[in-house]
C-alpha cells in the first residue's frame, strides 16, 4: 500500500444527514495530509456521526465525501485499507486472547508492523496470551489502539480515544500519536471532550455543537484570536462600542470584554474615551470553546 | 498490493536531544515556552552558531505539542534571524559569533523594560530608577561578599 501525495487526507463536503432527533447540517469540513485535528464537542454534539458517515458506516443525505483519495462510501473497502478506526463502543471476541487478534489484524492487513506491535505491548503495559475477557476497560481500550497503531494506517480515526484511560497510558497514546506525524504523509482525526489534549497536540481544530460546525480553523490562529480584556472604567465613561466583542459583563467600574478577532489597536479606542485597559488575557482552549458554543447558541433560530 | 509500505515513522533524530519542557501551567503560550527557551539555549552557548537543532516534526515528536506550534516558534526565530531552516537540509542556529552575547544582551533589555514598566506605575522615573538600580546592586555585591 503506498501512501499517495494527497492534499486533504479526508474531506466533507455540505455533508448532511437527519435522524429523527438530532440533525447534522451542512458540514464541511477537510484536515491537510500530515496533520492532526481534534474535533470537539459537547455530548450528542454530532462528533461521533461526522466521525460514522467519514467511515462510511452511516450513509448521508447529503453532501460528498473523500478519504485518502477515495470516495465514501463508494470506494469505502479501498479506503479502509489504509484507514484505522477506533471508537469507543468497539469490541473485541472475548473468547479470544490479544495474540489472537494480533494474528487476525496482521492477517488482514499487509502493513502490519510486528515489531511497532511489540513496543507497544510494553509501552501500554498489555500481554499477549491475556483473554480479551479478563481485559478491564483501560485495557481493553488499549489494546484496540494497539491494533490500529501497528497497522501504520496513512488515516487514523479515533472517537474520544483517551477517555476511560489513566494519565500514564493517556501519556504514552499521546506520544505515539505524535510519532505517527513524524511522518508527513500521515494524518489523525480525533474526537474528544479533553481539550487540553486537543491544545496540547492538534493542528486544527473544528469544534462542533448541536449538528454544526461552530468554527474550524488552525490552532495557533484559535488562540491567536482570542483575548479577554479587562477594562477600568471611570465614572462618567461611556465605553466606545468595538466590532468583535463576543461578550460582555459590565460592572459599575469594571467591565470584562471577550473578543475573538483580538488586536493591539483595541486598547487605543477603549482608552480614547477615558477607559483603561488594565488587563488582556489569553484564553485556553476550553475557554475558547465555551464561548464559541455559547456564541452559536445565541445565534440560533429558536 | 505489490508495493511494500515505507516505515519512516522513527525519522526523529535521537542524536539532537534538546531538553525543552513546554507546561500547560505556565501562562505563555506553547509557542512562546518554545522560543523562549530555544533561544535561551543559544543565548547561554550550550547551542552553537551553525550548530543543527532538531527539524520541525522532530521537536514536535519529542515535545508531543503540535507541528502548527513548533512552526510558528521556527519562523519568529528565524524571522528574528536566530536560527535558519534550509530546505531539505535540515535547520540550524544562524552562524553568527555574536549570536549568544547578543540575545543575552535581548533578554536583559527584556529584563528591564519590565521594571521600567513597573516603575512608571509606582511614579519612579529617570535618575531616581537609576538611583534604585545602583542601590540594588551594591546590595547585591555586599551579599556575595
Amino acid at each position: 500500500m503506498s501512501t499517495p501525495l494527497l492534499a486533504n487526507a479526508f474531506s466533507l463536503q455540505g455533508v448532511s444527514k437527519t435522524f429523527s432527533y438530532f440533525k447534522l447540517e451542512s458540514l464541511t469540513l477537510s484536515l491537510p495530509q500530515g496533520q492532526i485535528m481534534g474535533l470537539v464537542g459537547p455530548n450528542g454534539a454530532g462528533k461521533s456521526t461526522t466521525i460514522r458517515l467519514l467511515m462510511g458506516l452511516a450513509a448521508a443525505d447529503g453532501g460528498t465525501i473523500e478519504a485518502l483519495g477515495y470516495r465514501i462510501p463508494k470506494q469505502v473497502e479501498e479506503a479502509k485499507r489504509a484507514i484505522a478506526f477506533v471508537s469507543d463502543d468497539m469490541r473485541l471476541f472475548p473468547g479470544a486472547t490479544l495474540a489472537w487478534h494480533m494474528r487476525f489484524v496482521a492477517s488482514i492487513y499487509p502493513a502490519w508492523d510486528q515489531m511497532y506491535a511489540e513496543q507497544l505491548l510494553k509501552r501500554f503495559n498489555l500481554r499477549p496470551p491475556q483473554s480479551v475477557a479478563k481485559l478491564s476497560r483501560g485495557e481493553h481500550v488499549k489494546a484496540l489502539l494497539l491494533l490500529a497503531l501497528a497497522r501504520r494506517p496513512a488515516l487514523l480515526v479515533l472517537d474520544e480515544p483517551t477517555s476511560g484511560l489513566d494519565p500514564v497510558a493517556r501519556h504514552e497514546l499521546l506520544t505515539e500519536l505524535m510519532e505517527i506525524v513524524a511522518d508527513d504523509k500521515r494524518s489523525i482525526l480525533f474526537s474528544s471532550h479533553n481539550t487540553q489534549d486537543v491544545e496540547r497536540i492538534c493542528d486544527q481544530i473544528a469544534f462542533i455543537d448541536r449538528g454544526r460546525l461552530v468554527d474550524s480553523r488552525d490552532k495557533e490562529a484559535f488562540l491567536e484570536r482570542w483575548r479577554r480584556i479587562s477594562v477600568d472604567v471611570p465614572t462618567g465613561v461611556v465605553l466606545p462600542r468595538l466590532a468583535d466583542v463576543v461578550d460582555l459583563s459590565l460592572g459599575e467600574r469594571v467591565a470584562m470584554l471577550t473578543t475573538d478577532n483580538y488586536l493591539p489597536q483595541m486598547h487605543a479606542l477603549l482608552e480614547h474615551g477615558g477607559a483603561r485597559v488594565r488587563d488582556v488575557q489569553r484564553m485556553s482552549l476550553e475557554e475558547i470553546f465555551v464561548a464559541c458554543v455559547m456564541r452559536s447558541r445565541a445565534q440560533e433560530p429558536s | 498490493m505489490a508495493d511494500r509500505p515505507v516505515h519512516t515513522v522513527h525519522t526523529v533524530n535521537t542524536d539532537m536531544h534538546i531538553a525543552i519542557q513546554v507546561s500547560q501551567t505556565d501562562p505563555r503560550p506553547m509557542y512562546l515556552q518554545i522560543k523562549e527557551q530555544l533561544r535561551h539555549r543559544i543565548a547561554v552557548g550550550e547551542l552553537k552558531p551553525g550548530a543543527e537543532i532538531p527539524s520541525i516534526r522532530a521537536l514536535a515528536v519529542a515535545t508531543r505539542v503540535s507541528v502548527i506550534t513548533i512552526k510558528r516558534a521556527y519562523l519568529e526565530l528565524e524571522l528574528e534571524g536566530v536560527i535558519l531552516t534550509r530546505q531539505g537540509r535540515g535547520c540550524f542556529v544562524a552562524d553568527n559569533a555574536n549570536l549568544g552575547s547578543h540575545l543575552q544582551l535581548q533578554e536583559l533589555d527584556q529584563q528591564l523594560a519590565a521594571a521600567v514598566h513597573t516603575a512608571a506605575l509606582l511614579d519612579i522615573k529617570g535618575e531616581a530608577l537609576v538611583e534604585r538600580l545602583r542601590e540594588l546592586e551594591r546590595r547585591l555585591h555586599k551579599s556575595q561578599s
